[in-house]
């Protein structure tokens, strides 16, 4: 944003005349693109979940939905916190890591009880959090960088507490935490109810609170967002915290989902949240986000894995081609928009 | 009645950057409900002098009182948090962010539970906006308005956050004249409330129709303050440029020989009423071989966007330009530098040089792909133009190897018309060729000008220093707000003339009053 003065773009906004005198078809075209960008995931999960009930009779079965609606669950808690990074213009590479080692935790803190059970991932990954946020808020090092390091780092964590990863640690049945994981109401799994809690929080917190308006304003323009007033550093270090806090938990629920704490879960599963929140209308850019489209960018995820799955002959490998091919197509779509947008 | 209370007294205000006094001990007063314009060449101090305000940057000596308290603002935000608010020439604001948001940022109307009451924020906004005279959906992102409603939004903000003083730092250089209307009653209106203003801009129109008093800055010194009012255009644009009316012009002081022998023959450069959405509007210049045209006016009149749109770095919106008779396809700077059209930018450290390579590679970069067969570079062509030019512009570096980057002001600008002279151009369009070079220098960069013209060459030559343009220009052309508002020819080149020009003295010239008629 370092323009000097003579050389300032005349972009064809200027040429507008503001208020009456808009066109009023750039305003509805405008707003015709915002909303493919907020709703075109749900748009497609709506039409992949009706095709694939019509073409395979086990897809739209309470046993399946249930089933997806649980796995979907860790993942989308972990994508929730890392809408709130992306959104500021961050990334968060060490949510995968941070997801293992909180179950890991979970299960080892088990026999201490369900309170330590769920503290200590989240003191534990919270505290990473927040050293990310530290080291990208206030030493300005690159996000990419810093998770990166948090990521190799909370690896050999979890080597070290697993004695290189020969222990697994269980968890006991009929616990309160294995009540939380396993359990079901309604006819859903508990992880499902407390993913959609968490998401009604964390709209609530990003689209009604000063706090979200922040992490908006700071992906927006963080130069702005400091002139105007708004506390660039802490708005970064929560987010990463958050980032941290939610991975910890998914961690710790999924444990308690699996009954033990599994070291080799959450490879990749940085990239797989990335994607969610992309596909869900996320720029990765900053400065415009929507947490319901990254819940719906990680069913979208696990509905393409579901259907792959039924149809019997396909390979899953070809799993990661489709969710690869499918976000290839999302960042063109965005960008495709996001340039017409401009053009108003 | 009394006077009205004084908002802010600035007493001694220094200021220095490695190598610049950027502000050497200034005062200003600022009382309730006044507008006061800040005004000065590029490079006076203004931008440093509203920097100090806003905590910016701290002083280095002098103090600043505001409201009767002594105060050091560590951060813009804590200026702001005081009451001194400012806007900017760039809007900054979030583009993605709903106007409402971004008009309530921090300080959002929050119900019982702490959360955001939307919808009084939307009712508010709409409310204060119309204030403004902006109607617009607020809850659109702000980056779907034009640039005026934008700065509007950030003058309603400015305002809002309490603000005692506004500065605004040329805030109409995108608005559309409607606009500027709509601002200068807000601005009426702050001054009604008791609330004190800082206008910057180099519009003189605009100053005499809202200020009320002035202070001028001349090379980080207060070189005039008082009444506006009672200073006159002409002085003006005198005690700015600092010139004395009456002062006889020293000749000699620059190394330029005078007038060349300016061909008949036909214009090697013709541009033709170039326009740019606020920048130009109906720009026409032209050159003929071997000639030294002159760009006239203050900073913002249009010399650097001429150059721009001519060379194809600024995209115009009509206007033609033809190269010795062949018309250029607008907007491309390749297309321009294949006809032989030549920049050399203001900003040689952004635009111009790249430091960490070295002279030769600088030198050599434009004219590379005429140096090399198939994609492969002849080093030995390479070094033989390298070596022409570093002889004939007399180039000081230990070796062609060294870096750009060590060598002086003034020798990196020569690598750099050295860059632009391998190309063999048959116009060179140059942009305050001698500023931020040291004196000796400087007199030889004129030098060279003189020769390349000598040699057949048309030069555009852009110029703050009025020594410099008036005595190495054959014609001087003066714009006034991206207008040509005269020309002066022969014997009118003269500092009195060109002032008297700007100024809008239409005394000035035959065809100058012409033209000022013409475009107001």
């Amino acid at each position: 944003m370092t323009v000097t003065k003579t050389e300032a773009p005349v972009t064809t906004a200027s040429n507008q005349p503001h208020g009456e005198g808009e066109p009023a078809g750039s305003a509805r075209s405008e707003r015709l693109s915002a909303l493919i960008q907020q709703h075109g995931a749900l748009a497609v999960l709506v039409i992949v979940s009706l095709v694939a009930s019509f073409s395979f009779d086990s897809f739209a079965t309470g046993d399946n939905v249930s089933n997806m609606a649980t796995s979907s669950a860790f993942l989308a808690i972990v994508a929730l916190g890392m809408t709130f990074v992306i959104i500021t213009g961050g990334i968060d590479l060490s949510v995968g890591s941070l997801f293992a080692l909180g179950g890991v935790l979970a299960a080892w803190g088990s026999r201490y009880g369900t309170l330590v059970a769920l503290l200590l991932p989240l003191a534990v990954c919270g505290l990473i959090g927040v050293v990310n946020g530290l080291l990208v808020a206030r030493s300005r090092l690159a996000p990419f960088i810093v998770t990166l390091a948090a990521m190799l780092g909370a690896r050999g964590l979890l080597l070290a507490v697993t004695d290189e990863g020969a222990e697994t640690f269980l968890i006991g049945k009929g616990s309160l935490l294995a009540e939380l994981g396993q359990g079901t109401t309604l006819g859903l799994g508990n992880p499902v109810w407390i993913t959609l809690a968490l998401f009604v929080a964390g709209a609530v917190v990003l689209r009604r609170t000063r706090f979200g308006q922040h992490v908006y304003a700071v992906g927006g323009n963080e130069d702005a967002a400091a002139l105007m007033g708004a506390p660039v550093a802490r708005t970064k270090i929560l987010v990463y915290t958050l980032s941290g806090l939610l991975a910890g938990l998914a961690g710790a629920l999924n444990a308690a989902w699996l009954a033990s704490g599994v070291t080799i879960l959450g490879n990749g599963m940085e990239l797989e949240a990335i994607s969610a929140v992309v596909i869900g209308g996320t720029l990765l850019t900053g400065g415009l986000g929507y947490v319901s489209g990254s819940l719906v960018g990680v069913l979208l995820l696990k509905v393409i894995q579901n259907v792959i799955n039924q149809i019997g002959s396909l390979d899953s490998s070809y799993q990661q081609v489709v969710s690869g091919a499918f976000l290839a197509v999302v960042v063109i779509a965005q960008t495709w928009l996001g340039r017409r947008r401009q053009l108003m | 009645m009394a006077p009205p209370a004084e908002v802010l007294a600035v007493r001694g205000l220094s200021k220095t950057f490695p190598g610049v006094r950027a502000l050497d001990d200034v005062d200003l007063t600022l009382h309730a409900g006044e507008v006061h314009a800040l005004i000065g060449e590029n490079g006076a101090g203004k931008s440093t002098l509203i920097k100090l305000l806003t905590g910016v940057y701290r002083p280095d000596a002098g103090e600043i009182t505001f409201q009767g308290a002594e105060v050091s603002f560590a951060t813009p935000l804590e200026a702001q948090k005081a009451g001194i608010s400012t806007i900017y020439q760039e809007v900054n604001l979030i583009p993605l962010l709903s106007v409402a948001r971004n008009l309530f940022l921090g300080r959002e109307p929050r119900n019982r539970f702490g959360v955001l009451d939307i919808a009084r924020m939307n009712s508010e906004a709409e409310e204060v906006l119309r204030g403004y005279g902006v109607r617009v959906d607020v809850r659109r992102p702000l980056r779907t308005l034009g640039v005026g409603a934008q700065q509007m939004v950030a003058l309603a903000r400015a305002v809002a956050t309490d603000a005692r003083i506004v500065i605004m730092d040329e805030p109409t250089s995108s608005l559309e004249p409607r606009e500027v209307e709509t601002l200068f009653s807000v601005i009426r209106g702050l001054r009604d409330a008791g609330i004190a203003v800082v206008y910057v801009s180099h519009r003189l129109d605009e100053l005499y129709a809202v200020c009320s008093t002035v202070t001028v800055l001349r090379d980080g010194r207060r070189v005039h303050h008082g009444s506006l009012a009672e200073l006159g255009r002409l002085d003006l644009v005198s005690t700015m440029l600092g010139r004395d009316l009456g002062e006889v012009r020293a000749e000699g002081l620059t190394k330029f020989s005078g007038d060349h022998q300016a061909t008949d023959s036909e214009p090697v450069l013709e541009a033709h009423e170039l326009t740019v959405p606020h920048r130009l509007h109906g720009v026409s210049v032209s050159i003929r071989p071997g000639e030294v045209v002159g760009l006239g006016g203050l900073l913002g009149s249009g010399r650097t966007e001429t150059a721009k749109a001519i060379s194809g770095a600024l995209p115009v919106r009509s206007g033609r330009v033809t190269v010795a008779g062949v018309p250029l396809r607008g907007g491309s700077a390749a297309a321009a530098i294949r006809a032989g059209v030549s920049l050399l930018p203001e900003d040689r450290k952004s635009e111009g040089i790249v430091p960490g390579l070295s002279v030769r590679e600088n030198i050599a970069l434009a004219v590379l792909p005429r140096l090399s067969r198939f994609g492969l570079v002849s080093e030995a062509r390479v070094d033989s133009v390298v070596d022409t030019f570093v002889t004939r512009l007399r180039i000081k570096a230990s070796s062609p190897h060294q870096k750009v980057g060590e060598l002086s002001g003034g020798n990196q600008q020569k690598v750099l018309l050295a860059r632009w002279l391998a190309m063999n151009p048959k116009v060179l369009l140059l942009d305050e060729p001698t500023r931020g070079i040291d004196v000796g220098a400087k007199a030889e960069v004129q030098k060279l000008v003189d020769e390349l013209a000598a040699d057949g060459l048309g030069v555009l030559l852009i110029s703050s220093d009025l020594e410099e343009l008036i005595e190495g220009s054959d014609r001087v052309v003066v714009l006034k707000d991206g207008a040509v508002v005269g020309e002066l020819t022969g014997d009118d080149v003269t500092e009195d003339k060109l002032m008297r020009t700007i100024a809008g003295d239409t005394a000035a010239t035959a065809p100058a009053a012409e033209e000022v008629a013409g475009d107001g």
